[in-house]
């Protein structure tokens, strides 16, 4: 089985700095995506692309040429509209042609504004309504623990999706099961669409939630990949469910957008684009 | 089970004959789980949660989460039967049961229990009347509506053997066991002509096929010869005998469902757009008042006398 990460024999600064570079190549692709759709989420997926990049660049267990291995570690975008960055990561980990990533959101592409499993290899179930990825993680690592087998489970879920019931669904019952293959990351850049998640309804204090819901809590800059990469790759055991509360800024790496829940769906003009990619770059 | 031919008489519950059929299919293929929420009892899956203690999930009382752990679970290789009183399972979970299973070709086996009016005195929220409407709109996901045991057996085991998402709706409410040659046969998409007539057609599914019978045996003693098809895989849907039943010029639906989108609907979606004939949807009209099952079914006009007279008034008779 071909090991997609490149680690082995590697510090943890090689192995971030190579993550690195992934991220910023997933930034600049689906920043040209949501440019040339005139469509998107750039705010959401500049936020989740270094959880992205350190999943599929260093954590994960997969093979392109068979997404559909047994027993492949198992990844749910349950912010199913970051599809800019999760199809720049897909792509660049092999599950499909690059080129394609220019048809994103075009008449008839199988590049839809939100993932369809059956349609995109990689793609384990298909998201959009927000709080469908939690339940089916914990299924999935249920029959891991029925099966006794050691692939894992990663979420990422939004934080304003956290105010869905049925993530605390299934939070209490992964909690009771003590689902330790199961790792979510919460993207916690603390905007929704609207406005701030505090000034809607707010999730704080979220560590302690998912603490009295049975899971392990581990609070981290989420854009620190030095920092994510040992809570990704299994060398960190946990015997309940992990939570890693990642505080990301929405539009990360790009000064116009960051913090900014306008980006939320924001498509930046010409000029912008320009900047913008210079700024990654940089 | 017992083959067909060997069911005589006496009524069945047929959660009885899919736990069993589950505990058959469990006990020869581990990749067979159930899933419910908190509903071991009223599912009677006590038997399958013996057996197999590791292979029943209970996620407590959790529908949206039970239906997408059923559909994590088929990630993982697991065959899933997803169990919970039909209004719940499709009511509560619907967009878990079309984005999910539906729209993400889950192997995933909803298994909605004690539907129709089987609740009787509970009341609207505890009827599941709209069930078929809502899931056969989506297309990709099969819909039976088995009609007593044996056919029960039937779904369970074709639910199984197929990759795909698949709901059956299964009731509680005593049914006989219909009479069928020893080498019947059951095949999804195909509706089932339990008695053959051509001056009209009664189309019905789960528990109303049994009153669908009685109502062509009264007919055939006043000299109208009715058929009697039953439809139970509503998706997908067997065009030709409807389009043969339309050609008989009369065809009476019924259905323990809603009048909207159910059976009637979906004969008519067909019969309209290619031999139009005339036609009388027996169901549900909406939310139901107080009473049994069985008073609702008679209030509502789903007896065997009801569809009888509706033919009748079909044929201007």
């Amino acid at each position: 089985m071909p090991e997609s990460r490149p680690r082995s024999g590697q510090t943890l600064a090689e192995r971030a700095a190579f993550v690195r570079e992934q991220a910023r190549w997933i930034r600049k692709r689906a920043l040209r995506m949501v440019f040339d759709a005139r469509q998107g989420h750039p705010g959401g997926d500049l936020s989740a692309t270094d959880a992205l990049a350190a999943l599929y660049f260093d954590a994960m267990r997969y093979d392109p040429a068979d997404p559909r291995w047994v027993a492949r570690d198992r990844f749910i975008l349950s912010k199913g509209h970051a599809t800019g960055a999760l199809y720049s990561t897909l792509a660049l980990a092999g599950f499909f042609p690059q080129e394609e990533l220019t048809t994103y959101m075009q008449p008839l592409s199988r590049l839809n504004g939100h993932p369809n499993r059956n349609k995109i290899p990689g793609v384990e179930t298909n998201t959009g309504p927000l709080g469908h990825g939690m339940p089916v993680a914990v299924g999935i690592a249920i029959a891991a623990q029925i099966d006794k087998a050691d692939y894992r489970t990663f979420i990422i879920t939004g934080d304003g999706e956290l105010q869905e019931g049925s993530n605390w669904e299934a939070a209490m019952t992964a909690g009771h099961r003590k689902l330790s293959s199961l790792t979510l990351i919460v993207d916690r850049n603390r905007l929704q669409q609207g406005a701030g998640t505090e000034d809607t309804v707010g999730l704080d204090p979220l560590d302690d939630k998912f603490r009295a819901f049975g899971w392990d809590v581990v609070e981290v800059d989420g854009h620190d990949i030095e920092a994510l990469l040992p809570l990704l790759d299994g060398s960190t055991p946990h015997e309940r469910p992990l939570c890693i509360i990642a505080n990301t800024v929405k539009g990360k790496g790009i000064s116009f957008m960051e913090n900014k829940a306008s980006w939320h769906h924001g498509v930046p003009n010409a000029e912008q684009y320009e900047q913008a990619m210079k700024e990654l770059d940089a | 089970m017992s083959s067909p031919a060997t069911q005589t008489s006496g009524l069945f519950d047929c959660r009885d004959a899919y736990v069993k059929t589950l505990e058959a299919l469990g006990a020869a293929d581990e990749r067979i789980v159930a899933v419910v929420n908190d509903s071991v009892g009223s599912s009677k899956l006590g038997g399958f949660r013996d057996k197999f203690p590791e292979r029943l999930i209970n996620v407590g009382i959790a529908e949206q989460n039970m239906v997408g752990v059923g559909a994590g679970l088929a990630n993982g290789g697991k065959v899933a039967f997803v169990s919970g009183a039909s209004c719940f399972l499709t009511g509560r979970s619907l967009e878990q049961v079309k984005a999910d299973v539906a729209y993400s070709q889950a192997n995933v086996k909803l298994c909605g229990i004690s539907s129709g009016v089987a609740y009787g005195e509970l009341g609207p929220t505890h009827h599941s009347i709209e069930d078929v409407a809502w899931l056969r709109t989506m297309g990709d996901i099969t819909v039976l509506v088995p009609a007593d045991p044996w056919e029960t057996e039937q779904c369970v085991r074709a639910a199984a053997e197929m990759d795909g998402p698949v709901f059956i709706r299964i009731s509680r409410m005593g049914v006989p066991a219909l009479p069928r040659p020893a080498d019947a046969a059951f095949t999804i998409g195909k509706a089932e002509i339990l008695r053959e007539g051509g001056d009209g057609a009664i189309l019905a599914n789960g528990t109303m096929v049994c009153r669908a019978l009685e109502a062509a045996e009264a007919l055939a003693a006043e000299g109208i010869s009715a058929r009697v098809v039953n439809m139970c895989s509503m998706s997908p849907i067997d065009e030709e005998a409807i389009l043969a039943a339309a050609q008989t010029g009369a065809i009476v639906t019924v259905e323990e469902h809603s009048v909207r989108g159910g059976l009637g609907s979906a004969v008519a979606e067909i019969v309209s757009q290619n031999t139009p004939c005339r036609m009388k949807i027996l169901g549900f009209a909406g939310f139901q008042p107080t009473g049994s099952a069985e008073f609702l079914m008679e209030y509502s006009g789903l007896t065997a006398a009801n569809i009888a007279a509706s033919l009748c008034g079909l044929l201007g008779r």
